[in-house]
């Protein structure tokens, strides 16, 4: 299953979006195809483009229709995707978050240990040692949707969502595990908590990280939490 | 930057809009601004402002404002009689206020949200590029929230009009209960067939959760396709997207959300989502089905009413 298509779909999202498809499914290849034009348009955009979107599988253009169509960016698409092999693609940035895993700061870590059947030791390791791909950021601002987690770490979703998830907090449900930006309701299995900050709008970059880069979690100590509370990337600067 | 009114009512869900947070919908920040575009822009445009200046979107239930400065005002949208001091002031035209005045927004009458602008735009700090409210993540307005009895409300520097200005009587639409909303297919049409019909020749009713991040409707189920996910890989949503969740009962995407996993059977055109944005829970939808060429002409003929108008007022 999966791969990238030979043709990209595009599929009209309204008349001011146009949604372009490399492929279906959960594919590295697809993804560097979609980071790669991503690129490509931002430094040679097609007139009447707005803004560019990108998801793991897929790019959503906004356009202005005084300025073109669908017509058009297609075509603008395709001359673009003709040079896509020049691009030099920039490695993704890899990203380290602390997190302080379980305690008051994970408060599901004893179900996900009961249901997984591994000792809290063992969830962390597991959790702590891949590097995620972020798939998407949305839900909330800053919101990263991570691919790779492993199997073993597998858990439901909570049956009935918190009204109140606190920012920093690190989640895992089914397949996915993220990290909830600000205060917000939330329905993952809540297992740590990070001491970052990851959405500051007063900061000139207001996001720690974009979608492609790679998050990589560093366990830490009750006492690293508090000491990084305040750092200048802290929750409590 | 000129202190302009003083908070008596914050009214029922007053915020601060501009045309909204453009460039960073990639990070999960949506564009927010007014839901009812048209109303905004001619709001601006009748106190002499640019179009994207930042103004007051009212919802349901206007504010009471005491006037700390000299300025030109303006109401447009929803029927929401207003008045200053005991006077009541027609909408859809600017008037002028002066230190001491009180304005006071009643209940809408017809239509759900109105707009109020003055001279120089609502001066609040730009965050991240825009000056529009973000409830959901406390961003920009004031404090990132609506209103507050007590606030005091800043405008930018402008000159005042010469006259007056009202708008051209054939360009102040009506709020019916009952509205025809011009949606295209797609971008998952695919997964409907018999759904299809049903979502393009049924009635549906505005629930109770209607917002601006997006307006519940309750009606005849539309069924996926045979084989069709009840969800897909979460993907960036566009405003007017109509969400099809497992419960068959569709979801207008308007703009506070920024992704969605749901297959979006239709979405509907931008002129008309200035309707769904006037629609109050109770009011009954249908959608009728157009093309890219239609959509476009639609737009096409609303950016020229607005212009025209912008040329009107400048004589």
């Amino acid at each position: 299953m999966g791969g990238l298509y030979t043709r990209p779909i595009y599929r009209l999202a309204g008349d001011r979006g146009l949604l372009v498809e490399y492929g279906d499914a959960i594919d590295p290849e697809v993804n560097r195809y979609v980071r790669a034009m991503s690129i490509a348009l931002s430094s040679a955009p097609p007139p009447g483009l707005k803004e560019v979107i990108p998801t793991y599988c897929s790019l959503l253009i906004y356009y202005d229709p005084l300025l073109t169509d669908p017509t058009k960016l297609q075509q603008g698409l395709e001359n673009l995707s003709e040079h896509l092999s020049n691009i030099i693609l920039p490695l993704p940035d890899t990203i380290e978050i602390p997190v302080c895993y379980g305690g008051a700061l994970g408060p599901d870590m004893d179900f996900v240990s009961e249901y997984s059947g591994l000792a809290l030791k063992e969830i962390v390791r597991i959790h702590s040692e891949p590097s995620y791909q972020i798939h998407m950021i949305g839900f909330t601002p800053g919101f990263p949707f991570l691919g790779g987690l492993s199997k073993l770490l597998y858990v439901p979703r909570l049956r009935s969502p918190r009204m109140l998830v606190s920012a920093g907090s690190v989640g895992i449900a089914n397949d996915q595990t993220g990290i909830y930006p600000i205060d917000s309701p939330g329905g993952w299995q809540l297992i740590g908590k990070t001491p970052f900050k990851l959405f500051d709008p007063s900061r000139p970059r207001p996001f720690l990280f974009k979608t492609g880069d790679l998050l990589k979690f560093k366990p830490i100590t009750l006492e690293q939490y508090s000491s990084l509370l305040t750092s200048p990337k802290g929750n409590n600067k | 930057m000129m202190q302009m009114f003083k908070v008596l009512e914050p009214g029922a869900y007053t915020t601060i809009q501009d045309r909204g947070r453009l460039g960073y919908q990639q990070f999960g920040v949506p564009i927010t601004g007014p839901v009812d575009e048209f109303a905004f822009r001619l709001a601006n445009l009748l106190v002499g402002n640019s179009e994207d200046a930042a103004a007051f979107e009212l919802t349901v239930l206007g504010p009471s404002l005491r006037v700390l400065g000299e300025a030109d005002v303006a109401v447009t949208g929803a029927q929401m009689p207003v008045h200053r001091n005991d006077e009541q002031i027609p909408v859809w035209i600017s008037f002028r206020v002066k230190p001491g005045d009180t304005i006071r927004v009643r209940m809408a009458r017809n239509g759900c949200r109105s707009y109020l602008a003055v001279s120089g735009g609502i001066d609040v700090p730009v965050v991240m590029g825009s000056r529009s409210t973000y409830v959901g993540a406390k961003l920009g307005g004031i404090e990132g929230r609506p209103i507050m009895k007590g606030d005091v409300i800043n405008r930018g520097e402008s000159g005042l009009l010469h006259a007056p200005r009202r708008t051209p009587v054939d360009l102040v639409p009506d709020y019916p209960n009952r509205i025809l909303v011009r949606a295209m297919a797609g971008p998952q049409d695919y997964h409907f067939d018999e759904g299809h019909e049903t979502f393009f020749n049924e009635e549906f009713v505005v629930t109770s959760k209607a917002d601006r991040m997006g307006y519940r409707l309750e009606g005849p189920v539309i069924k996926l396709k045979e084989g069709a996910p009840f969800s897909i890989i979460s993907e960036p949503s566009v405003p007017g997207g109509v969400q099809i969740p497992p419960d068959g009962q569709p979801i207008i995407v308007l703009v506070e959300q920024t992704s969605g996993g749901y297959s979006k059977i239709a979405t509907v055109v931008s002129s008309d989502i200035r309707r769904v944005a006037q629609a109050k829970p109770g009011d009954r939808i249908r959608f009728e089905l157009v093309d890219l060429e239609t959509a476009h002409s639609l737009f096409r003929r609303q950016e020229d009413l607005l212009q025209r108008t912008k040329e009107l007022f400048a004589t």
